[in-house]
C-alpha cells in the first residue's frame, strides 16, 4: 500500500492449530528487530494473534497482509471465509460460533473480535455472507 | 568490561575444532565460527550452558573458582544447591553430604535449600498481593531472567522481584558466621556449590542487585569425586546440620519451586526451548487463570545443570526418594528475615541487542536488506558460513560482521560465473587480431579472480589450517 516502508505476506493456512500463530509470530519478531518500542509489539502480537486464530477457526485460513508505515503498523486479514452474520453480536464478549470440537481445544472462548478491537487502535471489519471476511486493523507507531 | 553481559561460559579455542554443533544448539544464536573458531556474542549469550552440554570436543567451558579458594577465608560456608543431594546413589540421609562438607574443609554449611522456603513463603505472599501482575514468572533462574531481558520486553513486568535461594542463604550464612565468629564479614568465604554456569554468572554479575554476597562458586562435578570418599567417613558419625524440609529440597527439580506455591494454578516448563515457546505464547497473552510460572532452563531443573554429572531424571528420581522422609518445611530453624534481604533492590531493564539498527528507519532499511539476501541464499541453514540459519548470516552481513562470500553456495556460484565469462572471453579471441593482448589481460584477470575465489572456498573449508591456537579469554 501507499506509503508502506515494508509489506509483509502470510499465507494462513486451513485448520492447521499446530501453525496458527506463526504469522503473528515473525511479525513480533521482526518488530523487535526494528527496535518499535514494547507497547506496540504486545498489541500488534495479540490483536494478530487472535484474528489468525480467528481465520484457522472460522474460514479456512486466507491471507494477511502487514504493512508498516511511517506513524503505524497496519494489518489487514482476509479471508475467502462464511462471513460473519451478525457483527455487533460477533464483537460481544463471549459470544462464539465455534464448533465443539474447536471449543474443547481451548478456543472458542468469544473474546476474538474483542480482543483485536482492545489491542488495536482502530479496526474495521468488511463482510460479506457466502463471499468473505476482511478486518483491518491499525496500531499506531 | 561491560559487566551487564559478564559470562562464565567461554570458549577454550585450542580444542575448538570450528564444527557447527553450538552454533545450532545456542537458544539466542549468540555463537558463530569465524577462522575456524567459534565465538560467543556477549549481548546475546544467556549462560544456559546448551554449547558445554553439546561441545564433544569439550572447547565449552564455564568459569568457576578451585576448591583452594577456601584458603582465601579465614572461616568458610558452604551453600550446597539442593541438586546437590540428587547426585548420590541410596543417600537416606543428608546430614552426611553435610558432614562431608565439613570434612573437606568448610567451617560451616547453610542449606540453600534452607533459603528456599523462605523465598516460598514470601513468593506466596507476594503473588497473593499482586494480582495485577499475574502470572509471576520465576527469577530462580538467572537464564531466564536473562532470555527475558533481551527478548521478551514485556513479560518484564510479571518477573517476580525476590531474590534466587542462593543469594537469601549468601547472606544469612555470613551473618550467622560473623555471629559466631566475631570476623569481620569480608574475611568468611561464602562459597555456592553450583550445579550450573548460569548461577556463576549470578554470583559476578547478578540481576536484580548491584552485588552479590556470594563470595565464590564450585562446580559440583568439581566437588563430587573429592565429596565422595568424605561422605563414606561422614557416615560413620553425621553431624546434625541439616535445615530444610521437602519444600526447600524439592526446588532441586523442576515443578519443585511452584510446589512451594502451594497453587494449583501454575505451570512449570523446563528444558530452554520450552521455556522460549512459554515465553512465547504468554506474551500473546494464550494463559489465561494462572498466578505463577516456573521457568528452567535445563530438563528436568536444576539437576540437569551442566555441571552435575548424574542423569537428570535419574537425579529427580533420587530427589523424590530422599525427600519423602523429610518434614514439609523447616522454617522454623532459620532466622527472621527483613525484605531488604529478600526483594530486589535494581530493577531489570529491556536491552533491545535484537534491534539491528540505532533507528527505526535504520532498521527497516537493514531488515529489507536481510529479507532481499535471504532470497539469493540456498536456504538449507547448513551452517557451513558459521551462522546458524541463512537468516542469521543475513543478519550478520548487514551489522557488518559477514560478506556473501561466507555463503559458500553463493561462492560456488560466483565462481561458475566467472568460468563461464572466461570460457566466452576465450571463444572470441581472434588469435593475431589487434585486441589480442587486452583479451588475454581481461583473461588473466578472470584467473586471478577465480583462484582468489578459490581459496575462500579453501579457507572455509578447511578453516582450522595456519590458525594460531590459545585461550583467547583470560581465565578467572
Amino acid at each position: 500500500m501507499d506509503g508502506s516502508l515494508m509489506t509483509l505476506h502470510y499465507d494462513v493456512s486451513p485448520t492447521d492449530f499446530t501453525r496458527a500463530g506463526e504469522a503473528s509470530s515473525d511479525v513480533k519478531n521482526k518488530l523487535k528487530q526494528l527496535g518499535v518500542s514494547p507497547q506496540v509489539i504486545r498489541k500488534v502480537a495479540i490483536a494478530m494473534y487472535e484474528g489468525e486464530i480467528n481465520m484457522v477457526i472460522h474460514a479456512q485460513g486466507g491471507h494477511i497482509t502487514v504493512d508498516i508505515l511511517p506513524t503505524m503498523i497496519r494489518m489487514e486479514l482476509k479471508d475467502v471465509g462464511p462471513g460473519i452474520e451478525d457483527v455487533e453480536r460477533a464483537m460481544q464478549a463471549g459470544y462464539s460460533t465455534a464448533p465443539d470440537n474447536i471449543r474443547s481445544l481451548g478456543f472458542g472462548a468469544g473474546m476474538g473480535l474483542p480482543n483485536m478491537k482492545k489491542y488495536s487502535d482502530t479496526m474495521q471489519i468488511d463482510t460479506v455472507l457466502g463471499v468473505g471476511t476482511t478486518v483491518t486493523m491499525t496500531v499506531d507507531l | 568490561m561491560d559487566t551487564r553481559f559478564y559470562h562464565s561460559v567461554h570458549l577454550k579455542k585450542d580444542l575448538c575444532n570450528g564444527c557447527i554443533n553450538c552454533i545450532k544448539r545456542c537458544p539466542t544464536e549468540a555463537i558463530r565460527v569465524r577462522d575456524g573458531k567459534a565465538i560467543i556474542a556477549g549481548e546475546f549469550c544467556i549462560d544456559c550452558g546448551e554449547c558445554i552440554r553439546i561441545c564433544s570436543h569439550h572447547a565449552k567451558i564455564s568459569r568457576r573458582d578451585r576448591p583452594d579458594i577456601l584458603g582465601r577465608y579465614k572461616y568458610t560456608v558452604a551453600l550446597p544447591a539442593p541438586s546437590l543431594y540428587s547426585q548420590f546413589n541410596h543417600l537416606e540421609d543428608i546430614n552426611i553430604v553435610l558432614t562431608a562438607l565439613i570434612l573437606l574443609g568448610f567451617n560451616d554449611v547453610y542449606e540453600v535449600a534452607a533459603a528456599a522456603e523462605l523465598v516460598s513463603e514470601e513468593s506466596r505472599k507476594y503473588v497473593a498481593d499482586h494480582p495485577e501482575n499475574w502470572p509471576f514468572i520465576s527469577t530462580a533462574c538467572p537464564s531466564v531472567v536473562r532470555l527475558i531481558r533481551v527478548r521478551f520486553p514485556n513479560l518484564i513486568e510479571h518477573l517476580l522481584p525476590i531474590n534466587p535461594p542462593v543469594e537469601v542463604a549468601a547472606r544469612l550464612a555470613r551473618r550467622e558466621a560473623v555471629k559466631k565468629t566475631g570476623l569481620p564479614p569480608d574475611k568468611i568465604g561464602v562459597i555456592f556449590l553450583s550445579p550450573c554456569p548460569s548461577k556463576v554468572t549470578y554470583a559476578r554479575s547478578p540481576l536484580g542487585n548491584a552485588h552479590s554476597d556470594i563470595d565464590g562458586v564450585l562446580a559440583i562435578q568439581d566437588i563430587y569425586p573429592i565429596l565422595l570418599p568424605l561422605m563414606k567417613e561422614a557416615e560413620k558419625s553425621p553431624m546434625d546440620l541439616a535445615r530444610a524440609g521437602r519444600i526447600g529440597v524439592g526446588w532441586g527439580g523442576s515443578g519443585g519451586e511452584a510446589a512451594g506455591m502451594i497453587t494449583s494454578s501454575y505451570l512449570a516448563a523446563d528444558g530452554i526451548e520450552n521455556v522460549i515457546r512459554v515465553l512465547e505464547d504468554l506474551e500473546d497473552e494464550k494463559f489465561s487463570d494462572l498466578n505463577f510460572i516456573e521457568l528452567n532452563a535445563c530438563n528436568g531443573g536444576c539437576v540437569g545443570g551442566v555441571l552435575t554429572v548424574e542423569n537428570p531424571y535419574v537425579a529427580k528420581a533420587k530427589l523424590k526418594q530422599l525427600n519423602q522422609y523429610l518434614p514439609v518445611s523447616m522454617t522454623h530453624k532459620t532466622p527472621d528475615i527483613d525484605n531488604t534481604d529478600l526483594y530486589w533492590t535494581e530493577p531489570v531493564e529491556y536491552l533491545p541487542v535484537f534491534r539491528l539498527g540505532n533507528s527505526m528507519m535504520e532498521s527497516l532499511a537493514m531488515l529489507n536488506k536481510v529479507n532481499r539476501l535471504c532470497q539469493k541464499f540456498p536456504g538449507l541453514d547448513c551452517g557451513s558460513c558459521g551462522a546458524p540459519t541463512c537468516k542469521a548470516l543475513a543478519e550478520d552481513i548487514v551489522r557488518g560482521n559477514a560478506t556473501q562470500n561466507d555463503c559458500i553456495y553463493v561462492l560456488k556460484n560466483h565462481i561458475h560465473k566467472l568460468m563461464d565469462n572466461a570460457n566466452t572471453l576465450a571463444n572470441n579471441i581472434f588469435i593475431g587480431g589487434d585486441n589480442a593482448k587486452e583479451y588475454i589481460y581481461i583473461l588473466k584477470q578472470y584467473i586471478t579472480q577465480l583462484s582468489s575465489d578459490i581459496s575462500l572456498l579453501d579457507a572455509s573449508l578447511n578453516p582450522s589450517s595456519g590458525q594460531e591456537d590459545g585461550d583467547g579469554q583470560e581465565a578467572d
